[in-house]
């Protein structure tokens, strides 16, 4: 009788960064969520590339790691601008009338719903459901920090200010 | 507990609980036909659809789905409240829906359709939003049209948990939500087997069989094309079910006629290739067996189970029969014989088999099976197909006068028409093996012990001094398993037979979709009905196989023998693993 080999097909050139990752998360499936975040974190947003290998390794359908990355608006399949604006479109914010700032924000970089990075990879503008800062409507946060009670001029004013500082006019 | 106290009220009638799962399972035990689109008793309860909704006293509503039965619980399924949610759950479906109910393949069996219908749904009072989505034609075996997606996941389940595959799930959110293949990416890009198990449990006209109807009729009316057909043992038991019989209603002979209505020059019977599959895969067994090498064999005829080991089991590839499934020995060898027995060139001759699966359109595209760039099998009809020609032609299959395959390749034993059972194959090759080993006639042919419903079945045959352990495993998720324990040491066999339905190819995806419970196990039954009624039980004894081999295949398992019949594996990447420019 001829027995079986035991070999799992996982063991490609993954990346280090990712490897790691997957590492110290014991190579677990219910610990998808956390690896994607961590994942999203290093390579700034979830390559497909690394979303087929974390399937590989976790020996997950990857039909499956796709439709978690795809339901959770935190993560993010293509790659997203230096500068990440998220503006709230919560109720608060929206009654405030968030949807001007954000037409007036993509109408000067010149993206759409569809398409929410600029084409100088600076700018990534997207809506949040809601932020939690529902007492400063609209809010707006560009990476880590906070503007309240935004305009749409104020808004753009904002981005021109940050794209003056890497050199380019938008 | 006394069997008063182990009881509830459905709607004012006292029911005794009896170990059911769910409110859902007593009800419809109880005689009332709860509608569900998203609850099939083999699978995982999900709880999405809202149909079943029932009033439980002092609760309000459940999905009866969902809740297990408690003793003394006063159950209402019939109220004013209810209807009206239903009507409306089924309202806002039709409102996201492409309504082109007359054109669409499900048309004769949707279960949207039909709930509208029974729950009384005469106008949609939401204005429709549906934008309309690409369809997924990739694939040679199914269509996805996500245009008539109820998001009732039964596909998405029925991959996951039956076949171990999980080759399409939901992805994005809220209206946005889909059933999609990983990265939106076609079927036809990703691990996907073709088994097409999600077209049957599919409630809608969202997944189902790729058709070569259109294409059928013009070979069939091109005067300068000989076309002949070759029927799998399944479509015989099942065909009738179209057009009103039992499942299980053995109708060889109106099947043969009907063919022969629609224009096939001949009508042949791929239980003659089985037959010569069991002589092929029979004799590569005991000669593996002998040397002890590459043990288990495990069965290659289920193009689904072939495509899963590439996928997913590379290793196990050289441990996989050689030989070609009947369908493809029966192609090369018609093309091989029928332009010199007919006198046409081979570009003129046309083979169209009539399958009661979906994934032998997608062997009949492989690379393999075809000389010269010609497919040695040209297209391929699932029962489903036939059944509307057949309507399409007007012919009163009722009426038919039962007619006989046409000779020699008509000719089939018992065992090869066992092929359409799950334990079938096994059942065929060891009715030649045993003989083969003992150098005796069987004294029975029945191997009761290979036959039944079980996922995985175990037998030990004794034959001389030699001892057979053969497993049966229907349904992928069984093979894995079984492929899993032998691994790790905890099974051993010489002889492993898959096949990826459950329940074999009498419950192919081809097949006519029935809502009968039993229907699979009421064809099986017509199957080994079959067998009894032919006069021959053993591929042995197939006059007209021994004939092929004298006239040009030369020795079983030689050398012609290996160019026409046999065939090689090669490992395929999963969707994982396929680098995005692979994919179309």
């Amino acid at each position: 009788m001829t027995t079986l080999s035991c070999e799992t097909p996982e063991t490609q050139d993954h990346a280090p960064a990712l490897m790691k990752i997957l590492e110290r998360h014991e190579r677990r499936r219910d610990r998808l969520i956390p690896i994607l975040q961590e994942v999203q974190e290093e390579f700034g947003y979830l390559p497909e590339e690394q979303l087929k290998a974390i399937a590989a390794v976790l020996d997950l359908p990857a039909a499956h790691v796709f439709g978690v990355a795809t339901f959770y608006t935190h993560f993010a399949l293509e790659a997203r601008g230096k500068y990440v604006v998220k503006l709230c479109d919560g109720t608060a914010c929206h009654v405030k009338a968030s949807i001007p700032i954000l037409e007036a924000l993509q109408k000067r970089l010149g993206l759409s719903d569809r398409k929410k990075t600029s084409a100088d990879a600076l700018f990534t503008v997207e809506t949040v459901a809601c932020l939690g800062a529902c007492g400063l409507a609209p809010v707006m946060v560009i990476n880590e920090e906070v503007f309240g009670q935004m305009t749409p001029q104020r808004a753009v004013e904002l981005v021109d200010e940050l794209a003056r500082k890497e050199g380019g006019a938008p | 507990m006394t069997t008063t106290e182990n009881t509830l009220q459905i709607d004012g009638r006292r029911v005794a609980i009896d170990g059911e799962r769910n409110l859902l399972e007593l009800i419809r035990k109880s005689g009332i036909q709860l509608p569900t689109f998203c609850y099939h008793s083999d699978l995982s309860v999900y709880g999405a659809c809202r149909l079943c909704l029932v009033e439980v006293e002092g609760r309000g509503l459940s999905g009866a789905c969902s809740t297990p039965p408690e003793p003394g619980m006063n159950l209402r399924t019939n109220t004013d409240e209810i209807r009206e949610i239903r009507k409306i759950s089924v309202e806002l479906l039709l409102a996201n829906h492409d309504n082109q109910c007359p054109t669409c393949p499900k048309s004769d069996g949707c279960g949207l359709q039909r709930l509208a219908h029974q729950l009384g749904v005469e106008k949609v009072r939401y204005k429709s939003v549906l934008t309309r989505k690409p369809i997924d034609a990739s694939s040679h075996a199914l269509v996805r049209d996500p245009n008539k997606c109820v998001l009732c996941g039964d596909c998405v389940r029925v991959c996951r948990e039956i076949q171990g595959i999980g080759a399409i799930d939901f992805a994005h959110r809220g209206h946005e939500a889909a059933v999609l293949p990983a990265f939106g990416s076609g079927l036809a890009q990703v691990e996907c087997v073709n088994c097409g198990q999600c077209t049957v449990v599919c409630p809608t006209g969202a997944l189902s069989p790729k058709p070569e109807m259109d294409e059928t009729w013009r070979d069939l009316s091109d005067p300068d094309l000989t076309v002949v057909a070759q029927v799998a043992p399944a479509v015989r038991v099942a065909l009738g079910e179209a057009f009103g019989l039992p499942p299980g209603t053995l109708s060889t002979g109106q099947v043969v006629a009907a063919l022969r209505r629609l224009g096939f020059r001949h009508v042949y019977d791929t239980a003659f290739a089985a037959d010569l599959t069991v002589m092929e895969e029979g004799t590569e067994l005991l000669g593996r067996v002998m040397k002890r090498e590459k043990l288990p064999q495990f069965t290659s005829c289920c193009p689904a189970w072939v495509k899963y080991a590439e996928h997913f089991l590379p290793e196990l590839l050289p441990q996989l029969s050689t030989c070609r499934s009947p369908q493809q020995m029966f192609g090369a060898l018609l093309k091989d014989r029928l332009p010199q027995s007919l006198g046409i060139p081979r570009e003129k001759l046309r083979v169209v088999s009539v399958m009661p699966c979906t994934a032998k359109k997608y062997e009949a595209r492989r690379g393999e099976f075809a000389k010269d760039g010609q497919p040695d099998v040209d297209r391929v009809l699932t029962t489903q197909e036939l059944a509307r020609m057949v309507k399409a032609a007007g012919i009163l299959f009722h009426e038919l006068e039962p007619e006989s395959f046409d000779m020699p390749f008509g000719l089939a034993s018992g065992a090869g028409v066992l092929f359409a059972n799950s334990g079938g194959v096994t059942e065929a090759a060891l009715r030649f093996a045993v003989e083969k080993i003992t150098g005796e006639p069987l004294p029975g042919v029945d191997f009761h012990e290979v036959r039944g419903e079980a996922g995985l079945r175990e037998a030990t045959i004794r034959a001389g001094g030699l001892e057979l352990r053969v497993a049966i495993v229907h349904g992928l998720g069984n093979a894995k398993a079984l492929v899993e324990a032998v691994r790790e040491g905890r099974a051993a066999y010489d002889f492993v037979e898959v096949m990826s339905c459950p329940g074999g190819c009498v419950n192919g995806a081809g097949q006519p979709v029935g809502r009968e419970r039993d229907g699979r196990k009421k064809r099986a039954r017509g199957i080994y009905e079959a067998d009894k009624t032919m006069p021959l039980h053993k591929s042995q004894e197939n006059v007209f196989v021994g004939a092929c081999y004298a006239a040009g295949l030369g020795d079983i398992g030689g050398e012609k023998a290996h160019a026409l019949l046999h065939t090689h594996y090669h490992g395929r990447p999963l969707a994982a693993e396929t680098r995005s420019e692979e994919r179309e």
